[in-house]
């Protein structure tokens, strides 16, 4: 063939472009995207409600939910609300990852830690923490302390699981080196492990951040006065729907927060992964 | 100082990896030692310097460890091992914050090793900023960092491209010549054997046993240029080699 020089040009039928089969697979983020989607999808719901299409015992118009949250800031309690849930959000959600950090790490690291704590996690994690509301309030009183034991308890178990996977996953070789150059036990834990499993405790704390937010409203069932929780709890049971989606729709922006803050925190602690 | 192995072998659970090694390993030397893939020679780098006990025998130091040494036995490994959340000088530093030295004396340390494998311009990169070449020679500035006796290098070209590995065997002559650090080099490169090893150990298969050592006299400054005339010991540790390779390729995994 190679012998075959000159080329004969081929005829134009005969001559075709190799067609293109590869690319796809590979959503990228494009901007405004989801502002837009939220505007139109709210627009709508407006226009829906003001046209009869949705009736208004199905779903208040946007601007009732509105003019709600209006009356809530002027009555003065939209702060106390606010100020009461992230105040047992952040004490359960910090102190249940701190517990679940540690525990975490001694599964990862200890025979006996793993043997005896893993079987009890797998257990406990199902359970849900909702069921158990009676029990923390006899154990922890009516207060703020079975409200911040429900979040505690529910965070800590993703806390646990996530950073036992994440110290399972280094790799092993990094152990060594650190051994290698006489490193102590101290040293290899603060500078090697800790490190190396941020990334699964972090992924791990947006779950748990999720679940405590959750649980929030459960824990507020019983015997709040204050919180996003029992707000939404009062709405609904008086049938105030109005007053139900802006409880919902503060749940939904404290999610959004709290996920745009574990973003940051990746963004400046896990830079080295690029 | 001197390492020596006496009567060492090693199984894990029943499947014996080394048996009745006796070696001894001299200052300012580089001994390479070559064996077919499973012969165990990481094994008995992790032995030597005591990352693993063998089940019988033992590895020793013999005579004074120099006094200005930090880690006399000091590793450097196949796949690096560098931190990728720290610098280039962070991971230099890391091997150092254990030893109590003050901020400036450590410092002048890195700025030395950095120096010394011509690192310098790269001292605030992250490790996933650099090849696989520059991450070896960080590895190795690591390694100079704590001013070893003995190095024990386990493939520490295996994971580069050739074109890299050829450059690096030329950085480890210079900074032989300029050092004559001690070694203990592992490889299954025939090439590399002969480019830097004094004395090269043949291994058998598994169960690994030494099956010769062959002194190659030439200085290793000289190799580059008088490859042809290393051509000759090349291929008879290629004969040695390759009746064990090909009887080690067919054997079951977990026989």
């Amino acid at each position: 063939m190679a012998d075959q020089a000159p080329t004969k040009r081929t005829s134009p039928e005969a001559r075709k472009k190799v067609p293109f089969r590869g690319g796809g697979f590979k959503p990228r983020p494009i901007r405004f995207v989801a502002p837009l989607v939220f505007l139109g999808l709210v627009l709508f719901w407006e226009f829906g409600s003001r046209n009869g299409i949705i009736s208004n015992l199905v779903l208040p118009a946007p601007s009732e939910a509105l003019s709600a949250l209006i009356d809530l800031y002027q009555s003065g309690l939209l702060w106390a609300h606010v100020s009461a849930s992230l105040h047992r959000l952040v004490l359960g959600w910090s102190v249940g990852t701190a517990l679940g950090i540690v525990v975490g790490v001694l599964i990862g690291l200890s025979s006996l830690a793993r043997s005896s704590l893993l079987p009890l996690t797998a257990a406990f994690f199902p359970i849900p923490k909702i069921a158990l509301l009676p029990l923390f309030v006899i154990w922890f009183g009516i207060g703020e302390g079975s409200k911040v034991a429900t979040i505690l308890f529910g965070t800590f178990f993703p806390t646990v699981i996530a950073t036992y996977g994440g110290v399972d996953n280094i790799e092993r070789g990094l152990i060594r080196m650190g051994q290698s150059f006489g490193l102590s036990w101290f040293s290899i834990l603060r500078k090697i492990i800790l490190p190396g499993a941020l990334p699964a405790i972090l992924s791990g704390a947006r779950i748990s951040a999720s679940i405590a937010i959750i649980l929030l409203v459960a824990a507020e069932m019983i015997g709040a006065e204050y919180g996003i929780g029992a707000y939404v709890l009062t709405a609904g049971s008086l049938f105030a729907t109005d007053q139900l989606i802006v409880g919902v729709a503060m749940l939904s922006i404290l999610g959004l927060c709290v996920s745009w803050l574990i973003g940051k925190a990746e963004k400046v602690l896990l830079n080295w992964r690029g | 100082m001197q390492i020596s192995i006496e009567n060492l072998s090693h199984a894990y659970g029943s499947v014996p990896v080394l048996s009745d090694i006796n070696l001894t390993f001299e200052q300012g030397e580089i001994a390479v030692i070559i064996g077919p893939s499973g012969c165990g020679k990481s094994t008995l780098l992790r032995l030597m310097g005591g990352l693993e006990e063998p089940n019988s025998g033992a590895a020793y130091i013999a005579g004074e460890v120099p006094t200005r040494c930090l880690n006399p036995l000091t590793y450097i490994f196949q796949e690096f091992a560098l931190l990728p959340w720290r610098s280039v000088a962070g991971n230099i530093s890391l091997v150092l914050e254990d030893h109590r030295l003050s901020k400036s004396d450590a410092n002048a340390i890195i700025g030395d090793v950095l120096a010394r494998t011509n690192l310098s311009e790269f001292r605030d990169a992250l490790p996933r900023q650099l090849s696989g070449g520059m991450k070896q020679r960080v590895a190795i500035a690591r390694a100079l960092a704590v001013r070893p006796a003995f190095l024990l290098m386990d493939e520490p070209l295996s994971a580069l491209d050739s074109q890299t590995r050829e450059l690096l065997m030329d950085d480890l002559v210079d900074l032989w010549a300029r050092e004559r650090f001690s070694a203990c080099y592992v490889t299954h490169n025939l090439a590399e054997a002969v480019r830097l090893g004094h004395k090269v150990i043949v291994l058998s298969r598994r169960p690994g046993q030494v099956r010769d050592v062959i002194d190659i006299n030439m200085p290793l400054e000289e190799r580059r240029n008088r490859s042809s005339e290393l051509e000759g010991v090349q291929q008879q540790l290629w004969q040695m080699m390759r009746e064990e390779a090909l009887a080690a390729d067919r054997e079951l995994a977990d026989g």
